[in-house]
């Protein structure tokens, strides 16, 4: 049986309207329009024990609604889920005692404690015992590296830091589902690549689920299989990167180094940009094989290097937002 | 798991010793003001109705008391607004496997309560020493009662004031006048006040039945207003009543508001 089980998620928002101005504001007071916001239209995925999921889309998606309903912090309008065989907002309690829960943009340290005693306080909270605890503190101080930083109080700590002693925190009681909100969001090149490792390690030699959203795509390229990509509240997308890369984009990248300067021109292959003797070229995979194209250069042109790209997925996301908004 | 909260929120509040000791004497000289203010009227005009200034120093003690306790124990719900609902901070305390009311209860042990806190228990002692009461065991209890009643009803007030902050942060104002109001209120007699006012503050928000009724049973006192003694002795019932229909509401309600309609 999988692990997690949504099915036709709803959620509905009342937002309350407001004119502008001061008698926009006055009016309010008295009698306030109301406008309906589906914050998730029918969302539904399932996700099988020990998965790294990619759950990605633009600001405003329901990204963030998602993982709220998951995690148990919001109640949907409509709709099923199933964690470990729990109904998250309805055994709120029993529930979260299985997940982990980590938010990039706000702590669950205590700010003015050194961080060891947010631990400790984590260990009564969800009732871990001892000699587990210990073991279990010292394994993840060790692999995320923060022995120095126990004894520093959270309001201390830089961003980078902070994000790794709150990934501990969060894994103190073992949880076999993590849900990650935006990780990574504002770290240095050097901490992202720690978190990053960190979090594939889990996943392979601990069996974690992870489910991730982020906005950095070069992390979802590197840890997740399986990407989900929500619009406008609804799954637009739910498979590997491939499968995603191929819906939006089909078009493939080669970049090709003549050792003179050449005319070239083929009806099925696009000039994307061009250095000196180094042209980018683009063409689509249906029309045009890459085998089928290399032959074809290099019979008939002085040939240098070749070089086989894909489109960075940063430019097929950006596509795919720009034709569904 | 509370104590342990609870501790930490002490150890932190140590590390501003300066401010916490400005903070507790502070409270303690304006309580001894408000006192003082007390004494000036009945120096001026002798007694209050019939009551005599030790008496209202009886009502003035037990009410601090209670209300210092319960506004120690509740800041977790008296900033619930500020510091949970604003800043988002209220999904960390849902993503435990924790009750929320308790999680509440454990976010901070104000000590600079105890400023009001010693002032009322000063107040009440010399109350009790210069009218002579008795405090056999079941005076004593009674007396426990009543300040415990007293608590309850005011960490009450505190629950309905972090309820509405469900729907609005700004809120604020309009508890304030009930539960600083409330205080101020029942520092006197009710029987002082208006018809309107006194039922109010019997039956709608009960502060009187945790300060006045039972009060007139320590005195062994006729109620000029005529209520029965069966009343006066139960009437303390009321704050714990009082105080388990405001966590029901905050948490059938309120919580349930919260989590229907996101932040």
């Amino acid at each position: 049986m999988s692990q997690i089980v949504v099915e036709s998620l709803w959620k509905r928002f009342q937002v309350a309207e407001r004119k502008p101005g001061f008698v926009g504001a006055l009016r309010g007071v008295f009698s306030r329009s109301y406008r309906e916001i589906n914050a998730l239209r029918n969302v539904g995925f399932s996700v099988e024990p020990g998965e790294l999921v990619g759950y990605i889309g633009p600001n405003g998606a329901g990204k963030s609604t998602t993982i709220k309903v998951l995690s148990g912090i919001l109640a949907p309008s409509s709709g099923k889920c199933e964690i470990n065989g729990l109904t998250p907002w309805l055994n709120r309690q029993q529930h979260v005692k299985n997940i982990g829960v980590v938010f990039g943009q706000r702590t669950q340290l205590w700010w003015d404690l050194p961080v060891v005693e947010s631990f400790e306080l984590l260990r009564d909270i969800y009732q871990v015992p001892t000699r587990d605890y210990k073991d279990r503190r010292d394994e993840l101080v060790q692999t995320m590296q923060i022995e120095d930083l126990l004894d520093t109080p959270v309001r201390q700590l830089s961003l980078g830091q902070r994000m790794r002693c709150d990934l501990v925190a969060a894994l103190l009681h073992r949880p076999s589902i993590l849900f990650l909100d935006e990780p990574t969001i504002g770290l240095d090149a050097v901490s992202k690549l720690a978190i990053r490792e960190f979090i594939r390690k889990l996943n392979r030699d601990h069996g974690v689920t992870v489910i991730l959203t982020t906005h950095d795509m070069d992390e979802i390229e590197a840890l997740c299989e399986r990407i989900i990509v929500i619009d406008n509240g609804a799954i637009f997308n739910d498979g590997t990167l491939e499968s995603l890369r191929s819906r939006v984009n089909p078009e493939r990248r080669l970049k090709v180094e003549f050792s003179e300067n050449i005319a070239f021109s083929h009806d099925d292959v696009r000039i994307v940009s061009r250095e000196g003797n180094t042209l980018h070229l683009s063409f689509n995979p249906n029309r045009m094989t890459t085998t089928g194209l290399i032959q074809l250069l290099s019979e008939s042109y002085p040939v240098k290097d070749l070089f086989v790209e894909n489109p960075p997925i940063e430019e097929i996301i950006a596509q795919l937002y720009e034709t569904n908004s | 798991m509370y104590w342990r909260l609870i501790l930490v929120s002490i150890l932190g509040q140590m590390q501003y010793k300066v401010s916490f000791i400005l903070n507790v004497t502070g409270q303690f000289v304006s309580t001894i003001i408000e006192m003082a203010a007390i004494w000036a009227l009945f120096t001026r005009f002798g007694s209050l109705e019939h009551w005599k200034f030790e008496e209202v120093c009886l009502f003035y003690g037990i009410v601090n008391i209670s209300f210092a306790i319960a506004d120690g124990l509740s800041s977790g719900f008296d900033r619930f607004g500020t510091e949970y609902i604003r800043t988002g901070n209220f999904d960390r305390i849902l993503v435990r496997p924790r009750g929320i009311v308790l999680q509440l209860l454990g976010h901070e042990l104000a000590l600079r309560r105890l400023g009001r806190l010693t002032q009322g228990l000063i107040v009440l002692v010399w109350a009790i020493v210069m009218l002579d009461l008795v405090l056999d065991p079941i005076t004593f209890i009674y007396l426990m009662i009543t300040i415990a009643s007293g608590t309850c009803l005011f960490m009450a007030l505190f629950v309905l004031q972090a309820t509405l902050s469900f729907w609005s942060v700004e809120s604020l104002e309009v508890m304030n006048t009930l539960t600083y109001g409330g205080v101020q209120t029942t520092q006197y007699p009710i029987s002082i006040y208006e018809e309107w006012f006194r039922k109010f503050f019997t039956f709608v928000v009960p502060v009187a039945c945790v300060a006045y009724f039972p009060i007139l049973v320590l005195l062994g006192k006729q109620d000029p207003l005529g209520s029965s003694i069966v009343f006066q002795v139960l009437s303390p019932i009321a704050g714990f009543l009082f105080l388990a229909f405001a966590i029901a509401l905050f948490r059938f309600v309120g919580v349930k508001h919260y989590t229907s309609t996101g932040s």
